[in-house]
């Protein structure tokens, strides 16, 4: 501790301290200000960024949601629901997907976890209500008519019920063994 | 027939200073927010209207629109009552505040004050004396453990302030040789009291400071640690009546200290009306500023602030004018 000041110096310093202080927020309020007003100003958003979720469809044209129910387990407050159906060719569709954005937190687990890359969040964002059940988006509102993130994935070319040929015709697949040529 | 042109004007001059308090209270929260929000390099509310001008309005209807609740356990009609005594209190101040010389209106001189108490000094001390009854009623009706502790605070903070409030007006009135406000304008005809007596007009603004419990004064009403202090229980309009009652007091205080030291409603070229009022603005944005910038003092600071170095600093002022006058008019 140095030396106790007197009754004067510790004025002097209290308004040195006081006027300092208030000489700051003086300067601040003749600065430009830094709000950017939203609604004539919109901020742009990185291109991963997580809002509305839509429905994406392969570069054939045809819907990938194949109603595996992947998207629905892995969501962490269940505002995913669907029912599926398979087609005369062996293809499985969504008859109807719902998705309440009420509830929706907005964190991309079902993008993560969708395996034809169907459910995809956009950095739509400006889609809010006054009526909290507007908000449940039904398969029609959802679907899109391009691929989203990756224009060029079709997932049967790689798995599942085999769309373009026989068995053994995906990419990446290898040839298909005769198991009854392995007998004794 | 002239008692009936006086009572006439008399009302009429009731209903122009009650308006134009309330109108202009209402738009001085709206310029707090504006400014704060500035000295901290934001835009304040500017939605309601162009720079926001209608947001008093939507303040009114959103107050008016809510639940009045009264909580249970409460003194109802003390509770009821509380914020029309901070209110009132406040708004009655005015009454013997001068607002400019003199108005001719067919024929008659009609002085610019409601009334010219020959006490006025000693009213005003009193009427902010009453206001501390509102804060202890609202605290104390709450039934809550945080509005009494704000109560508590709240009242012993500013009975503190108040003896160097009136202490630092001492040396006014030995000047002024009057406590009537509009004398004590009239005497700083020459030049205003505070080029003479700077240090009361410290205390008295920084005892006025703490009496409308500002920051860095209001414990009693701090939000990080009484949630609300002694109006955390109200709601809807009784909360505005509080709210209010304290811009009021803003306010007041400022054109008191423009009363008593600045020179009221003197100054060159401009109008009467406009010296005062450019006045009172100027205090309250001194406030506002000071909101902005400083923290908040803590329970002990502040009694030693109030006790151990206004009241010595006023009463040491006094001794010192009471020798100079006496030096000067050669007693």
């Amino acid at each position: 501790m140095g030396k106790k000041k007197g009754y004067f110096e510790q004025t002097a310093d209290i308004f040195r301290g006081l006027s300092q202080g208030m000489g700051v927020t003086l300067a601040h309020l003749f600065r430009r200000k830094i709000t950017e007003e939203y609604p004539e100003y919109r901020r742009p958003l990185p291109a991963r960024s997580r809002a509305r979720i839509v429905l994406t469809r392969d570069p054939e044209g045809e819907e990938r949601c194949v109603a595996c129910f992947l998207c629905s387990a892995v969501c962490p407050v269940s505002c995913i629901s669907m029912e599926g159906e398979e087609r005369e060719d062996g293809r499985r569709w969504a008859r109807w997907f719902r998705i309440n954005f009420a509830r929706c937190i907005y964190c991309g687990f079902c993008e993560e976890a969708c395996p034809t890359l169907a459910i995809q969040l956009t950095p739509d964002y400006e889609f809010c209500d006054r009526d909290i059940l507007n908000l449940v988006a039904e398969k029609e509102d959802l679907l899109v008519d391009h691929g989203g993130k990756d224009n060029e994935y079709n997932f049967y070319r790689y798995a599942g019920v085999s769309m373009v040929g026989d068995k053994g015709s995906h990419i990446d697949e290898g040839t298909p063994v005769n198991v009854k040529s392995n007998l004794p | 027939m002239a008692l009936f042109l006086g009572i006439l004007f008399l009302v009429v001059k009731i209903g122009i200073v009650l308006g134009a308090l309330l109108f202009v209270a209402g738009y001085l929260v709206l310029g707090e927010r504006k400014l704060i929000g500035w000295i901290q390099i934001r835009l304040g509310p500017n939605r309601a209207g162009p720079w926001g001008l209608l947001q008093p309005l939507a303040d009114i209807v959103k107050l008016l629109a809510k639940e009045d609740l009264v909580p249970e356990g409460a003194d109802r009609w003390i509770f009821l009552y509380a914020p029309a005594v901070v209110a009132a209190t406040a708004l009655l101040i005015f009454a013997v505040v001068p607002f400019g010389d003199h108005w001719t209106v067919i024929g008659k001189r009609i002085p610019m004050v409601i009334t010219d108490l020959n006490v006025g000094l000693l009213y005003v001390l009193a009427l902010s004396s009453l206001g501390v009854y509102g804060v202890a009623l609202g605290g104390w009706a709450s039934n809550s453990k945080f509005s009494l502790l704000g109560a508590i605070r709240g009242v012993a903070q500013m009975i503190s302030y108040e003896l160097s409030l009136g202490l630092s007006l001492v040396p006014i009135v030995m000047l002024a040789h009057s406590f009537s406000l509009v004398d004590i304008v009239g005497a700083q005809a020459r030049y205003p009291f505070i080029l003479v007596q700077p240090v009361a007009f410290l205390i008295f603004f920084i005892s006025a400071v703490a009496e409308s419990k500002r920051i860095p004064f209001d414990l009693p009403e701090a939000e990080n640690e009484l949630v609300a202090g002694y109006h955390t229980e109200y709601s809807g309009m009784r909360f505005g009546l509080f709210f209010l009652g304290e811009y009021v007091t803003m306010l007041v205080l400022g054109s008191l200290v423009a009363v008593f030291f600045l020179g009221g409603w003197r100054g060159p070229l401009f109008p009467p009306i406009f010296w005062f009022t450019a006045k009172v603005f100027f205090i309250a944005f001194v406030m506002i500023w000071m909101r902005a910038t400083l923290p908040r003092l803590r329970y002990d600071q502040l009694m030693h602030l109030g006790w151990k170095v206004l009241i010595p600093a006023a009463l040491l002022n006094i001794v010192a004018t009471g020798g100079v006058v006496l030096l000067i008019k050669g007693g």
